[in-house]
């Protein structure tokens, strides 16, 4: 059974057209990358599934029972699907720990002192043991991005969307996000991505989906899709990002984010792959 | 000839000054708590709470303080058929007063903190009133602090109409001196520089919390 299931998602902004019958089922441990051009309906899509957007029509499953938008069945929903955003969205008031704690204190309920041994370790997940005392401010980007991923974590869910989450980083600043779902993706979490990191797509992702114009336009495995794409949309797409980095030829051919120096590296990130 | 306005009579000016304080810190505090309520009802996911918000303090930023004045200190004695005295009668009405101001002055701090972070709040499962206590009011009270004291020396000086309804505070105490000694010249400087000693060291406060909040604020990064 899947753990989460859109049939006939619909969702209009005026006279815009976001999102068109989309329906899609996640399995648990499965990674989803979610592809297409800026407007083509791939955040809304997202952000439907936590209930951040509410769909015009279709139904969303999540764990076999029906979602409906009541204020009670959102908190609830928010435990069991984290979100993680393009611009982080830290409370720049609250230190790192507090901004990991802060979720399970005070929605659910636990103890500070269970949520503080908590906190270490999601830190730790994402490599950051060290800056636990320090203020978003004081963070980079990539740093900041893995506090946010940390906090998501902290609420133990069991489906974690990615809205574009390396978009608003430098470029030498992605390759450490992207360590970081790569490992939850091999440690069977299950996870929708909305992503342009094409490397990690082929490399991470069990399923690409190419949303076009507001509808799901191709599916498939990251081989078959990036190897042979069906729609000329979906080629015209690859070609574009190609053309704007060519390096990430070699990345969608192999499944490598970002030129590693050493073999070494390679090996420490990608395994013997 | 009246009396010689001498240091009697500058001790006079002095004693009054207690009520000035006194007066503008109780409405300071009861439109405080006003100000907080018509802040949150004024960005309440409901409509008709909003409208409630909005036509308190349309009524009372849209209306002479002189009027809201008038209207407390005659209404109550209408009203309720009792004499009230001049100090409940202004605490009111500079209290109601004072809750539009802030009230709208913290709304606007409320809704200067990036959507996003509403948002993230709510991600994590947090109800709307958690969302505020934990995420917006601590990040809406750092940027609210440098205008609600600017608000805070408006007041002291509006205080001064509670002069016309005989409430002895610093204005009212000028006015008693002039007519004793007949030396306006005299007396009302004096009570002007009274008020400027109150209000200036508030006024420095203000820029320099301005000066160190747009310096350390975290938040101006987001957007």
């Amino acid at each position: 059974m899947p753990l989460l299931a859109l049939s006939s998602i619909s969702k209009r902004f005026g006279a815009h057209q976001a999102l068109a019958e989309v329906s899609l089922a996640v399995e648990p441990g499965e990674v989803v990358a979610i592809i297409g051009r800026s407007g083509s309906g791939k955040s809304t899509l997202l952000r439907c599934i936590n209930g951040l957007e509410r769909p015009d029509s279709g139904t969303i499953e999540f764990d076999g029972r029906v979602f409906e938008p009541t204020p009670r069945r959102l908190k609830a929903l928010r435990r069991e699907i984290g979100i993680v955003f393009q611009s982080y969205n830290l409370f720049p008031h609250l230190c790192v720990e507090r901004n990991i704690t802060l979720g399970p204190t005070a929605a659910k309920g636990m103890k500070l002192t269970a949520a503080r041994e908590l906190a270490r370790k999601v830190v730790r997940m994402v490599d950051l043991e060290d800056k636990i005392a320090a203020y978003p401010q004081q963070l980079s980007g990539g740093q900041q991005q893995r506090v946010a991923i940390a906090r998501a974590l902290a609420m133990e869910p069991r489906l974690m969307l990615f809205d574009e989450i390396t978009a608003a980083l430098d470029p030498e600043l992605i390759g450490e996000v992207v360590r970081v779902l790569d490992r939850l993706a091999r440690d069977g979490m299950t996870m929708v991505l909305v992503t342009h990191e094409m490397g990690f797509a082929r490399r991470s992702a069990d399923t690409i989906v190419f949303m076009h114009q507001g509808r799901i336009w191709e599916k498939g495995a990251p081989a078959k899709l990036f190897g042979a794409p069906v729609t000329a949309e979906l080629a015209s797409f690859i070609d574009a990002i190609l053309s704007v980095d060519p390096s990430a030829r070699r990345r969608v051919r192999t499944g490598m984010t970002f030129p590693c120096r050493r073999r070494s590296e390679f090996r420490q990130v990608h395994g013997n792959a | 000839m009246g009396r010689s306005f001498g240091i009697g009579e500058f001790l006079y000016l002095l004693k009054a000054i207690p009520w000035t304080l006194l007066l503008s810190l109780g409405a300071l505090v009861g439109g405080g708590i006003v100000g907080l309520f018509i802040a949150i009802l004024r960005i309440a996911p409901s409509r008709p709470l909003q409208w409630l918000a909005i036509g308190y303090i349309e009524l009372f930023q849209g209306t002479p303080v002189l009027m809201q004045l008038f209207v407390t200190y005659y209404g109550l004695a209408v009203l309720f058929n009792l004499q009230v005295d001049a100090w409940p009668a202004v605490l009111l009405a500079f209290t109601l007063y004072s809750g539009a101001f802030l009230g709208e002055i913290w709304r606007g701090s409320i809704q200067a903190i990036p959507r996003p972070q509403w948002e993230a709040a709510e991600c994590l499962s947090l109800s709307f009133p958690k969302q505020l206590w934990y995420v917006i009011l601590p990040q809406a009270a750092r940027i609210s602090i440098p205008p609600t004291v600017g608000f805070a020396v408006q007041l002291i000086k509006s205080t001064s109409i509670a002069a016309i309804i005989g409430f002895v505070e610093l204005t009212r105490a000028g006015q008693l001196m002039t007519n004793a000694t007949f030396r306006p010249m005299i007396v009302y400087p004096i009570v002007a520089a009274l008020y400027f000693i109150l209000c200036w060291p508030l006024s420095l406060l203000a820029q320099t919390l301005e000066r160190r909040i747009d310096a350390t604020l975290g938040i101006k990064q987001h957007f």
